[in-house]
Formats: C-alpha cells, structure tokens, sequence
C-alpha cells in the first residue's frame, strides 16, 4: 500500500514528508508502549500511535519505520513533527480512533507482518 | 590514552580512533526527557556510515537507546561511551544515580518502578533492561545503592 492510501483511507493531514508519500509500506504495528515497539518490530514500516512526544519518533527512527500515523486527533507539536522531518519520516494524523484507524488499513490489506519472538 | 595515537576525523563524537577501535563519548542530559536518545541517533548514523550492516546497527541502536533512556528516567543522566571494533561494539552507560538495589529483579519483564508521568509518555513497562538483553550478545550490570550504575553491553559484528 502507498502512504498516500493511507492517508486518503483515515481522512489524514500530512504533516510531513509529501514528496514521499509515493513510497509503498507492507505492514504496519499499532502502539502506544514505546518498548513494545522496540522489542517486537521487525520490518513494520508504519506506527500508528497515540502518543505525540518526540520519543515516538526515535522510536520510529531506531527502528527503521518510515512513516507514523498519529490518531485520536492528536497534533504533534512542531518540534516532533520537524524531527520526524530530519529522520525523513512522512507524519500523517487522523482522528481516527487507534482501534478503528488500525481496522480499517488492515481491511484494506495492510498486515501485521511477523514479529520478533525471545 | 596518548594524544600522539589521536587522529581527528569530521565526526564530532570521535573522541579517539586508536589503530583498533573507534571511541564515541556523550553526555546524557538528565533534565531532559525530550532530548533522550540523541546520542542513540548519534550512534546509530555514524554506524551507518561506517557501513555497518542494518541487523547490528539496530541491536546497537534499540539497547543502547533503551539504556540511554533509563539514565534519564531513572538516574539524572549519566556518560556513554560507544567503542567500534571490526567484530564487536562495547556499549557502556555510567550514572551517578541512585543504583538498582536488586538487579535480578530489575531485570524481569515488566518490572518497574518508573513514575505515571513516564509511563504516560511510552515508557516505563518495565520491559528496557529485558530488550537491552535481548538485542546484545553480552550484557553486564555493575550497581551500588547510593554510589551509581553502569551497563556494560557487547554487540557481535
Ligand atoms: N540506570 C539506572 N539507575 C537506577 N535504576 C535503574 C536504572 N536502570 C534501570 N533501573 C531500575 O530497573 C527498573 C527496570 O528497568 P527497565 O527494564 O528499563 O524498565 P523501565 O525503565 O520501564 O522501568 C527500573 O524501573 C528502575 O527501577
Ligand atoms: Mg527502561
């Protein structure tokens, strides 16, 4: 799936990122447990997530995910949203709910993909 | 270390490049939850353009930007020092903070005694020290109550 279907598919603002929004992502983990994120995702190119601090982009960015979806209406404040910027990470926010948001791209064939067991 | 063995490179964290190794000090700022895991991403970009392979640079990266993030929370910052050798890295996080009065149990999952504030921000699941093990081939923790902690971590190339 393109980053920009899934900005059509939850009614996103891009935040940043817009000239990426071409680039094709597989699989995608929702959650708002940082540490979860660090010891369970594999090659998930998308996190969809709650929090709006800038330690969801190093996250983001520790693990190699191009993309973060922020739901609930949350608004990233401008310096996590220029951090993702600098990490070359497409921030898009919904307000969707997590469960609904999560849904509704898994429906349209975005997967899980497999995860990091031990 | 002898400053004739010194030899400056245009990365400003390389402190020292010996004939075997690559040294990376940072100091972790303490104050600052918004800032933890800076030197992670230090690391991690200067390892990229090392030309490390992705699999080691993100076992690098996650522990040490875990343990980055525990001196924050829970020790008032601390020193980290990253050496780079050909088959290994050496991560060690020191901090003068309050020490782990039983490291066995700090070590479980889910163990933690970080506050609701940090918990509200990602963290605090207590799973950091269990990822830390799990992502490094070899994990040392040295802890006085009072006195300090430092984390020892060893990544095989
Ligand atoms: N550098 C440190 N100094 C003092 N205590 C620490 C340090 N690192 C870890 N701890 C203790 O070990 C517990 C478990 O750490 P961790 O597994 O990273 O979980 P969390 O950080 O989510 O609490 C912490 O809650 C804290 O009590
Ligand atoms: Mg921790």
């Amino acid at each position: 799936m393109k980053i920009s279907e899934i900005a059509k598919l939850l009614n996103a603002e891009v935040l940043c990122g817009e000239e990426e929004l071409d680039r094709e992502v597989k699989s995608a983990c929702g959650c708002d447990m940082m540490s979860d994120v660090l010891a369970f995702v594999k090659e998930q190119a998308v996190l969809i997530t709650g929090l709006c601090n800038p330690q969801v982009v190093r996250t983001a960015q520790m693990m190699d995910m191009g993309c973060i979806v922020f739901v609930r209406g949350k608004m990233p404040p401008p310096e996590v949203v220029s951090l993702a910027e600098k990490a070359d990470i497409v921030v898009l926010a919904s307000k969707e709910r997590m469960y609904v948001a999560c849904g509704v791209l898994y429906q349209n064939g975005l997967s899980g993909g497999s995860v990091l067991h031990g | 270390m002898p400053a004739a063995f010194c030899t400056k490179t245009d990365c400003p964290e390389v402190v020292c490049s010996m004939a075997d190794f690559v040294r990376l000090e940072y100091d972790i700022d303490g104050e600052n939850f918004t800032s933890a895991g800076e030197a992670s991403v230090k690391v991690k970009r200067s390892l990229r353009q090392m030309g490390f392979d992705p699999e080691t640079i993100r076992k690098v990266s996650v522990s040490m930007y875990e343990g980055e993030i525990n001196m924050v929370i829970h020790a008032d910052g601390g020193k980290a020092t990253v050496d780079i050798y050909d088959d290994r890295i050496v991560i060690v996080l020191a901090d003068r903070g309050p020490g782990i009065p039983d490291i066995d149990l700090a070590m479980q999952a889910g163990y933690s005694t970080a506050p609701d504030n940090i918990r509200s921000l990602g963290f605090g699941a207590g799973m950091g020290l269990p990822n830390m093990a799990k992502y490094t081939d070899e994990m040392k923790i040295e802890s006085e109550v009072g006195v300090g902690t430092t984390v020892t971590m060893v990544v095989k190339v």
